[in-house]
């Protein structure tokens, strides 16, 4: 069946199969043991000349079953029937390496999640692991020794995204002694975090606990800080990166600017501050988003200031002592050369505008948590006063409405796991600012970690009343008694079992979290994926939370999916140990999975050269042949299934590889007895 | 025989998305029925049509490719490049005889294990109700007619 028969007996490859129980996740459906003799009988002309069935395969004592056969019976193949390649491919690899034979020599056929976890009829489960292994003894029989490619890891790294996650793996790499580029679209880093009063559950105030990192990203030598600034381009491989970085103009020269503050105090043009102050403050057009800035350089907003529209003012250019203002500054490309990546650009929050029945946006004490945020900020809008939109009036009953879009099929089916802490917080805000009656409607309370319950506990005892229900409507139709002038929560409070109509000033919206609205684009040009929801994916959800499937490429913070301060913090540590790790190895081998060109074979069609998304295929006009960078190629194959040729092969995947499994898989599918009644036609 | 017909199918699967639905099918315990042999390639995009012939002429009865959501592929657009050939594939088979309808495309990403499973129990069907292929067998029992002819013409 296999190019076997055609050569003498004696270049055969000795194949040792290895039947796993793995208990009886495998034994339990699949006759393991029949499976084990059947590959000596079946296979041995294939070349196994060892098939053994062993309790747990990647036990140590599997492994050394496994070591021991090689050099003892002199086997130049290993098939392994067990779980699947992405558990233990690595496992019977390296055994194989211990005992002297090419890692890439061993298969791993997995019976497990692709046979006995998936089927319930035993005699058919067994004799598809048989056919599998067929496959796989075919497959390892064309399988060549390779070399796994060492990359050098550049020591420099790019941190995307100020926010808090960023700030800690930027501060954690820098204080190891190696480069980092902070790269952050707002002219301040700090990200939402600077934008809270108090954290939960300690309320610690947000700005105090945050500004010192802070400044120690703006002042630390090994850091460079590139506000105001965006990734445009993203080329290279791990250890290797090339980004090109857009420098907006700021019209301030930083090297002249002491922040002295002159400019924006006298700056005449006011608008509205929709980022920072959420729409309930103003700015001026030259501006620092808030005044703990880092850096604490302003910007000139072009589209507000009046010299970018008339050519007239100029008062901060005349006012500046220092002649720092410079209205023909232009943009700078930057090229950073980088050995890793990580991507932590945190969230953006939900439009609470989507649910009209909420009121937001066209009843005026309807807020959104992040409006509410700057409202007890003591340096934002009202100077920390919780009052009504009028600016002046304190409320004298608020409802707090949890879920505001999350867990919502119509909206986003997640939970966004900080808003009930959130919403517990502002509710002990405003008891302590006012003395009104506070409301908190919510469906179920997600306070799980350490100290989040005593905190709910302690809002309980503040007097807080709490409904369980999911709000239907805020309203200001009013129609009973002592509802006047109010906006009324109608709710099914579920626990009393009735509906109920709740008179309230003020009703603070706890807007769930979702991607930043440019995620996925963003992902694309890193080369990694969103999943469905939009946040970024991570390698494993379990097992591997801050690596992505692109090597070298990093998440931390909510960009991987919502969560509080004290993850995001935990991620961009854990985030940067993964690249120190790195950065000290130094070098990192990939996986020989490549493509190369035959130049013999090559006849400059160029099918294959706009196939490429890495850039990796080249042509040579000079000889009218392709050729395949091995350091850009990321062996996805294709150019290899494209070649009319065949002058493109594939280690790991070469054809003669899959053909061999196809064949192999398909010798043992059929009943022996299968005969075709009626297909020859008439 | 009154044995119903049980089809052999072949899938490939990329590494990236669909064989990890295939493995998260297996890890949630999803069934699904066991005609189906799986064969990973590391991207759809590395399909070559050739595979898929090979699947045929050795055999199977059907062919279910997989791979990621177009715009998910790891190596960002190879996927696409499946596409064009699976669509070619599929006229060229048509030219040859074959029902178009065996060869079948399903994206799965790697969280979709029960799709996956219920795309291959869907297809597992469909292929039953077309009848058997073997191919293999198929041209033994043609070449026997024509021989018991050609017998036949000569006496």
């Amino acid at each position: 069946m296999s190019k076997e028969q055609n050569q003498p007996q004696d270049s055969k490859e000795r194949i040792g199969v290895y039947v796993c129980h793995c208990g009886s996740n495998i034994a339990g459906v699949v006759d393991v043991e029949d499976v084990a003799v059947w590959a000596k009988e079946e296979l041995g002309d294939e070349g196994v000349v060892v098939s053994r069935d062993y309790k747990f395969m990647c036990s140590s004592l599997g492994q050394e079953m496994i070591e021991n056969d090689i050099k003892e019976q002199g086997l130049s193949r290993v098939v392994v029937a067990a779980c699947s390649p992405h558990l233990h491919e690595a496992t019977f690899r390296t055994a194989c390496e211990r005992a002297g034979l090419n890692p890439y020599l061993s298969e791993l056929v997995s019976i497990r999640e692709q046979v006995s976890w998936v089927h319930t009829d035993k005699e058919k489960a067994t004799e598809k692991a048989k056919a599998m292994i067929a496959g796989g003894v075919e497959r390892v029989i064309e399988n060549e020794p390779l070399e796994p490619l060492r990359v050098p890891i550049h020591p420099a790294t790019l941190v995307v995204g100020g926010g808090i996650a960023g700030i800690q793996t930027a501060l954690e790499i820098a204080d190891a002694g190696y480069q980092v580029y902070l790269v952050e679209r707002e002219p301040s880093i700090g990200g939402h975090m600077a934008q809270f009063d108090k954290t939960f559950p300690t309320l610690d105030c947000a700005a105090c606990i945050l500004t010192p990192k802070m400044v120690s990203v703006g002042e630390h030598p090994n850091i460079e800080l590139l506000t105001w600034s965006e990734v445009e381009r993203v080329e290279g491989y791990v250890g290797n990166f090339s980004v090109t970085v857009r420098k907006r103009p700021r019209y301030i020269d930083t090297e002249l600017c002491t922040g002295c503050g002159i400019c924006w105090e006298k700056c005449p043009k006011k608008v509205i501050d929709e980022v920072f102050e959420q729409g309930l403050g103003y700015r001026t057009a030259v501006y620092t988003p808030f005044p703990q800035a880092v850096p604490k350089y302003p910007v000139i907003d072009t589209e507000s200031c009046i010299f970018f529209d008339n050519g007239k003012c100029k008062a901060c250019e005349k006012l500046c002592p220092t002649g720092a203002i410079d209205f023909d500054q232009k943009e700078e490309i930057l090229l950073l050369e980088v050995g890793n990546i990580i991507i932590a650009t945190g969230f953006d929050t939900f439009d609470a505008r989507r649910i009209p029945e909420y009121g937001y946006g066209r009843l005026a004490n309807v807020f959104t948590s992040v409006e509410f945020e700057r409202m007890c900020n003591a340096a934002g809008p009202t100077n920390g006063e919780v009052v009504l939109r009028d600016g002046v009036t304190k409320p004298e009953a608020v409802g707090i409405v949890h879920c505001v879009g999350s867990r919502d099929r119509n909206y986003n089916n997640y939970c966004s796991v900080i808003c009930c802490m959130s919403s517990l917080k502002f509710a002990h805000l405003v008891k302590e600012r006012t003395g009104a009656e506070v409301y908190n409607f919510y469906i179920d309370m997600r306070t799980a970690y350490k100290d989040y319950d005593e905190f709910y506990q302690r809002v309980m005892e503040e007097g807080v009343l709490f409904v369980r229900g999911r709000v239907a409507e805020i309203t200001d139709a009013t129609r009973n008694p002592g509802e006047e002038g109010k906006l009324v929560i109608q709710v099914e409070d579920t626990l009393a079992g009735r509906q109920r109509r709740i008179p309230v000033d003020m009703a603070i919206l706890s807007v769930g979290l979702q991607p930043p609205s440019d995620t996925k684009e963003v992902a694309h040009r890193f080369g990694i994926s969103c999943s469905a929801s939009g946040w970024i994916t991570e390698k494993h959800p379990k097992l591997d939370p801050v690596a992505t499937m692109t090597e070298g490429i990093f998440i931390a913070g909510a960009i991987q999916g919502p969560k509080d301060i004290p993850t995001s913090v935990a991620q961009g540590a854990a985030a940067a140990a993964r690249v120190l790790g790195r950065i000290n190895m130094g070098e990192m081998y990939l996986e020989p999975i490549r493509a190369t060109v035959d130049p013999e074979k090559c006849s400059g069609c160029r099918i294959c050269n706009n196939l490429c998304p890495f850039g990796a295929i080249i042509f040579h006009e000079d000889l009218m042949v392709t050729e395949i960078n091995h350091a850009l190629c990321q062996g996805c194959g294709t150019c290899v299934a494209a070649c009319p040729a065949g002058a493109i092969s594939g280690t790991g995947f070469s054809n003669e590889q899959v053909l061999s499994q196809i064949e192999g898989l398909l010798a043992y599918s059929f009943p022996k007895d299968f005969e075709l009644v009626e297909m020859v036609p008439a | 025989m009154s044995e119903q017909f049980e089809p052999v199918i072949i899938g490939f699967t990329c590494n990236w998305c669909s064989y990890r639905a295939a493995d998260m099918a297996g890890t949630a315990r999803i069934k699904y029925p066991p005609n189906i042999r799986l064969v990973r390639l590391m991207c759809s995009g590395r399909l070559d049509p050739t595979f898929v012939l090979k699947a045929l002429s050795e055999g199977a009865d059907g062919v279910l490719i997989t791979g990621c959501h177009p715009g998910e592929c790891h190596y960002l657009e190879q996927n696409y490049k499946a596409l064009r050939r699976y669509r070619l594939l599929r006229k060229t088979i048509a030219q040859m005889g074959i029902e178009p309808e065996r060869i079948k495309l399903v994206w799965a990403s790697a969280a979709e294990g029960v799709q996956l499973a219920r795309e291959i129990t869907t297809f597992v069907e469909e292929i039953r109700a077309l009848g058997p292929l073997r191919w293999p067998v198929r041209l033994a029992a043609i070449e026997r007619q024509e021989t018991a002819v050609a017998e036949e013409v000569a006496a």
